[in-house]
């Protein structure tokens, strides 16, 4: 009984940061068509903007429970920079072109930004551990979980409540979801096609930001800590659906609780059990698992 | 075939047949021409032709299904078996003859990607490229996880043998280099072979609209089967050969990122020149090399600031430079 | 116009890189006499830069621009390498150990340097070995950990100046007896690679020997590079053991302690580090107490005192504001080694710039003093190193605000070292015959 409550604990918050970490992604993939490998390196970009708003919080005697406050700013800092940069500076030449080209300027993207960071901050780690303490402990039995898990947990229902009610009851969602579905019809129908990309690939960011800056309090921020994050963001995404918001929480649940399952009962097959479900999945619903139905143009 | 592909194909066979020997004999100049440049070069820089030209075989196969309109984000899975195919024969059953072994990594690698071959041909676009993907990180695990195949830390190969011959101290790496460049001349010519062939021009029609072909009576999934097999042996045929001049093999050769160096080699070769994929590999190399070298700390910084540049202002590749644009 | 440009851009970049090779062949050939040229290579990105990469650089620039003063002391005071100045070049290690061949190659045919110092990663070490045998070039391993080096070849150019990795849990499991610390289960959680799995497998064998009743319980095996151990630091608290082990490193470590630490993993069990020292300047008090570690040699706050250990130490808190660590100790002690052979050969051969046969001969074989103690080229037929560890306790102590480590026990070479004739797992698994001078 225990054991089967802590497989589910365990898988649901990791699950919730799965979650967080690639809903950004699977976002910039459903409205601008680019599988953005350089999406760990935004999260990266965050998690060391956390430890430097935190840090600068710190000193101005804030309050400790501000420093999830500070997070959040971070995040933001971090789209408000990096998304005009990137996306009018460097993206916005590669538009229509062959959905792999972009992903190999993703590519590109990522190695450059991973040297930019390094140079940025230094190779040194930094911590940020306010914020870890802020929800005690929870008891559950023999094990002991720390309160920002599930803290954790509620930012993940919360981005993924805030994204679908965005997308789909906001005026302006409802735009991106019929640029997503076709953007020549928008386009001929008077929207302004490129600020849409504009927006929401800087919410990918925003997201992907938010991911690291929320993940910065459980690791020490160094050089290194993109790549972890890279493909395990692709299999939850792929395994969703490129594009669909549920797709990336369902995704994120089979992923967390078949990692939970492997690591508690047979943590031999836990190296490359995400990528047998993400090949598996690929293999009966190549479009993932919520796909919306695309027209084939002919 | 049906009628209407019979009648395509003799003029294009007409025409092939003069261009064909052209070609043969612009390979063989240009074989000529390397080895000799390799007799002279300093050893660092055959060695790092041979990695260009072993590395290029494998940007071969993936312009191969490029000219089918998808891109293969895989291919570092057949490539490590190529090189697990040489490196296990030559260790386990004293198997050394170079070329042999490069033809066993090409078969090995045939055989691995055979079973996957129909499935793949159902798919496109980004779907191909993230399933072959996943397939070459499941490869990836088995590989690291597998103490028999050296586990993450690889292991080493030995030095070949070249029908028969042991290789002397002071000529290993210029014999190698010689295997390496003429396997992939032949592989060159022959796949130019193919693209002009029913074949291949088959395939580029599929890349322009496939409906259109299988009104006409061709089969598009059997074609990019057969695509995806011959690029699979050149890849495997190139892991080989990497894997007798490095002289070690481990589980990175099918990481994503290997992967992902190897698309961008075809990208940077465009589809319509083969030559175009040796040279494109060469300046990848050269690229990377010296940006280790002048850039210790920034080389990430360099090799993308490149990668980008070329994407940008090399939309067709390098092979549009000197291409005829037909028609498109 | 586009076409134009881009036209010329190809050859424009063939031509670049032609010339940009032959300067480098001019500016390595001139002035050869003079200088020692050494190819210094580690990780400069990536993964394993902050904890080991970038700390052994680091430790290397300092080092060689002593030497360059003749500011080390005795007898490492001649200037340079036996008065030649000594040259660095610094490549990075990230990329994967095909790359590494092809940057081994290009140190020694394009740079022409005289020898290589490098490799931190165990599939680098096992990949370039035979490069450098086969160009019959000088080499020296001063990081990796694995055995397998010298216990699956006999190497003639090839050297490794430190320990290998069988030491480090065979210390541990001996430092746990030695405390009389009560074992009757222990659980593992290491990362699933061959370090990961090595290190397991030493301590494994290692505490079949000296606690035969104890049992290994969880074996969490986590992805190199995971960074989140929630589920695992379940795992481990589902499943009470006296000891847990790890053989963590780097970014992954500190994320464990920093995720475990706040569940009272490390107050229900005694964790046992292999390799953790390095990260105690940045964990500060986030490193809990009592928790017992190995620095893969006397390293660090466990380095025995001595006046060299204190040149070593002043020379580098200097420069960088932080105290060496043990991968910077293993820099330093590789090219203190590297200095004394470069001198014992060019008195053997009249005071010319050595060749790599007789840089070999010289090191082979060879003992020196360095900060972290005796450095005894014992195993590998003169090429492979033995020396003293230790192993303590870490204590947060708030007054000097770091960590500090006590209750330090220190094991001579010998006691925790195959002799020659053994492979270290074979030697493990009989118990340890010819160990000597156990505490």
């Amino acid at each position: 009984m225990n054991a089967v409550v802590t497989i589910l604990i365990d898988g649901l918050t990791y699950a919730s940061w799965l979650f967080i970490v690639a809903v950004g992604l699977t976002l910039v993939f459903g409205v601008l068509k680019i599988l953005n490998i350089a999406h760990g390196s935004f999260y990266a970009i965050g998690a060391y903007a956390a430890a430097s708003f935190v840090a600068w919080a710190a000193t101005m005697k804030w309050a400790p429970g501000f420093s999830i406050v500070a997070m959040l700013l971070a995040a933001v800092a971090v789209a408000a920079v990096m998304a005009p940069l990137t996306e009018r500076g460097l993206l916005r030449f590669f538009y229509g072109r062959d959905e792999v080209l972009l992903v190999l300027v993703t590519y590109a993207m990522f190695l450059i930004l991973e040297d930019v960071t390094k140079l940025l901050w230094g190779a040194n780690p930094y911590y940020v551990s306010q914020p870890y303490s802020l929800f005690g402990n929870l008891h559950v039995g023999v094990q002991t979980w720390v309160g920002y898990d599930f803290f954790l947990v509620a930012l993940a229902v919360v981005v993924g409540l805030a994204v679908w009610w965005v997308l789909n009851r906001t005026r302006q969602g409802k735009i991106t979801l019929a640029v997503i579905h076709s953007a020549e019809v928008a386009a001929s129908m008077g929207v302004n096609v490129s600020r849409v990309y504009m927006a929401a690939f800087s919410v990918g960011i925003f997201l992907a930001a938010l991911g690291g800056a929320f993940t910065a309090p459980m690791i020490s921020v160094q050089p290194g800590v993109s790549v972890g994050v890279i493909v395990v963001s692709f299999a939850v995404v792929i395994i969703g659906g490129l594009g669909s918001i549920e797709g990336a929480a369902v995704g994120a649940l089979i992923v967390g609780l078949a990692r939970s399952l492997a690591v508690h009962v047979a943590p031999v097959a836990e190296l490359f059990s995400i990528y047998i479900v993400m090949a598996v999945v690929l293999m009966f619903r190549p479009e993932g698992l919520f796909q919306r139905t695309q027209a084939r143009k002919i | 075939m049906t009628a209407s592909a019979t009648a395509a194909s003799a003029p294009a066979l007409a025409r092939a047949t003069p261009r064909r020997f052209g070609v043969v004999l612009l390979a063989a100049a240009a074989f000529v021409l390397l080895a000799a440049a390799g007799y002279v070069f300093p050893r660092w820089l055959t060695f790092l032709l041979t990695m260009a030209a072993g590395n290029g075989l494998v940007s071969l196969g993936i312009v191969a299904l490029m000219r089918g309109g998808v891109v293969p984000f895989g291919q570092g899975m057949v490539f490590a078996a190529g090189g697990y195919t040489a490196a296990l024969l030559y260790n386990k059953l004293g198997f050394t003859d170079a070329l042999g072994l490069a033809v066993c990594g090409g078969v090995a690698a045939v055989l691995v990607a055979a079973p996957f071959a129909p499935l793949l041909s159902r798919y496109r676009g980004i779907f191909f490229a993230m399933l072959t993907l996943a397939l070459s990180m499941v490869a990836y695990g088995l590989l690291m996880k597998l103490d028999a195949l050296g586990g993450s830390d690889g292991f080493n190969v030995g030095r070949p043998t070249l029908l028969g011959q042991k290789l002397p101290d002071d000529r290993v790496g210029y014999t190698l280099y010689l295997l390496t460049i003429f396997v992939a001349t032949i592989a060159a010519v022959a796949m130019r072979v193919f693209f002009d062939s029913t074949r291949g021009l088959v395939t580029l029609a599929v890349r322009e609209n496939e409906l259109r072909v299988e009104y006409l009576g061709g089969s598009v999934r059997r074609a990019m089967a057969i695509n995806f097999v011959v690029a699979a042996f050149c890849a495997g045929l190139g892991g080989a050969l990497v894997v007798l001049s490095l002289g070690h093999i481990e589980p990175n050769f099918s990481f994503w990122t290997t992967s992902g160096e190897f698309v961008f080699v075809a990208i940077l070769a465009g589809w319509q020149s083969v030559a175009a994929v040796f040279i494109a590999s060469t300046v990848l190399e050269i690229v990377r090399s010296f940006s280790s070298a002048y850039f210790p700390n920034t080389w990430q910084l360099a090799l993308g600031l490149f990668l980008l540049f070329v994407i940008r202002f090399l939309p067709r590749g390098i092979g549009s430079l000197w291409t005829k644009r037909r028609g498109h | 116009m586009t076409r134009q440009t881009s036209l010329n851009r190809p050859w424009q970049r063939a031509a670049l890189a032609l010339a940009g090779a032959a300067a480098a062949f001019g500016a390595g050939t001139a002035g050869a006499q003079e200088t020692f040229k050494v190819g210094i290579v580690s990780f400069l990105s990536g993964q394993a830069a902050e904890s080991f990469g970038i700390p052994a650089v680091n430790g290397a620039k300092v080092v060689v621009d002593a030497f360059n003063k003749g500011a080390a002391p005795a007898p490492y005071n001649k200037v340079g390498f036996g008065g030649m100045k000594i040259e660095a070049v610094y490549v990075d290690e990230n990329g994967g150990a095909t790359k590494q061949v092809q940057e081994l190659r290009n140190l020694y045919d394009r740079e022409k340097v005289d020898a290589v110092v490098g490799y931190v990663g165990s599939g680098d070490c096992l990949a370039v070995a035979p490069v450098a045998e086969e160009m019959k070039r000088f080499l020296i391993l001063y990081d990796c950990g694995t055995p397998r080096i010298f216990e699956d070849n006999k190497l003639q150019y090839v050297f490794r100046t430190a320990s290998h990795a069988a030491m480090d849990n065979v210390a541990l499991a001996r430092y746990l007896k030695a405390r009389n610390v009560k074992v009757e289960s222990f659980n593992l959680i290491n990362q699933d690679y061959a370090w990961g799995q090595d290190s397991k497998k030493d301590f494994t064998l290692s505490m079949e020997k000296l606690y035969p009743t104890a049992k290994p319980g969880e074996d969490q095996l986590p992805k190199f590079g995971a960074g989140q151990y929630g589920t695992e630091i379940s795992a481990l608290m589902a499943k009470p053991a006296e000891v847990t082990h790890s053989s963590l490193w780097g970014g992954d470590l500190q994320a464990f302690v920093l995720q475990a630490a706040p569940r009272g993993l490390f107050k229900r069990t005694q964790v046992v580090f292999s390799a953790a020292d390095h990260v105690l300047p940045g964990l500060g008090d986030k490193m809990p107490d009592g928790v017992i570690l190995g620095a893969r040699g006397a390293y660090g706050l466990m380095s025995p005192k001595s006046a060299l250990n204190d040149w070593w130490w002043d020379l580098y808190s200097k420069a960088y504001n932080t105290y060496p660590v043990q991968a910077p100790y293993r820099m330093v002690q590789s090219l203190l080694g590297l200095k004394l052979a470069v001198e014992k050969a060019m008195a053997a051969n009249g005071g010319k710039k050595p060749t790599g046969e007789q840089l070999a001969a010289a090191l082979t074989g060879l003992e020196w003093d360095s900060p972290a103690g005796r450095i005894r080229m014992a195993l590998g037929d003169g090429h492979q190193a033995i020396q003293d560890t230790a192993i303590g306790k870490t204590r947060y102590d708030p007054a000097k605000k770091m960590v500090v480590l006590e209750d330090i026990q220190r094991f001579p070479a010998d006691c925790v070292n195959p002799p020659a004739n053994m492979k270290s797992e074979d030697w493990i698994k009989a118990g340890f015959p010819g160990a000597k001078g156990c505490p």
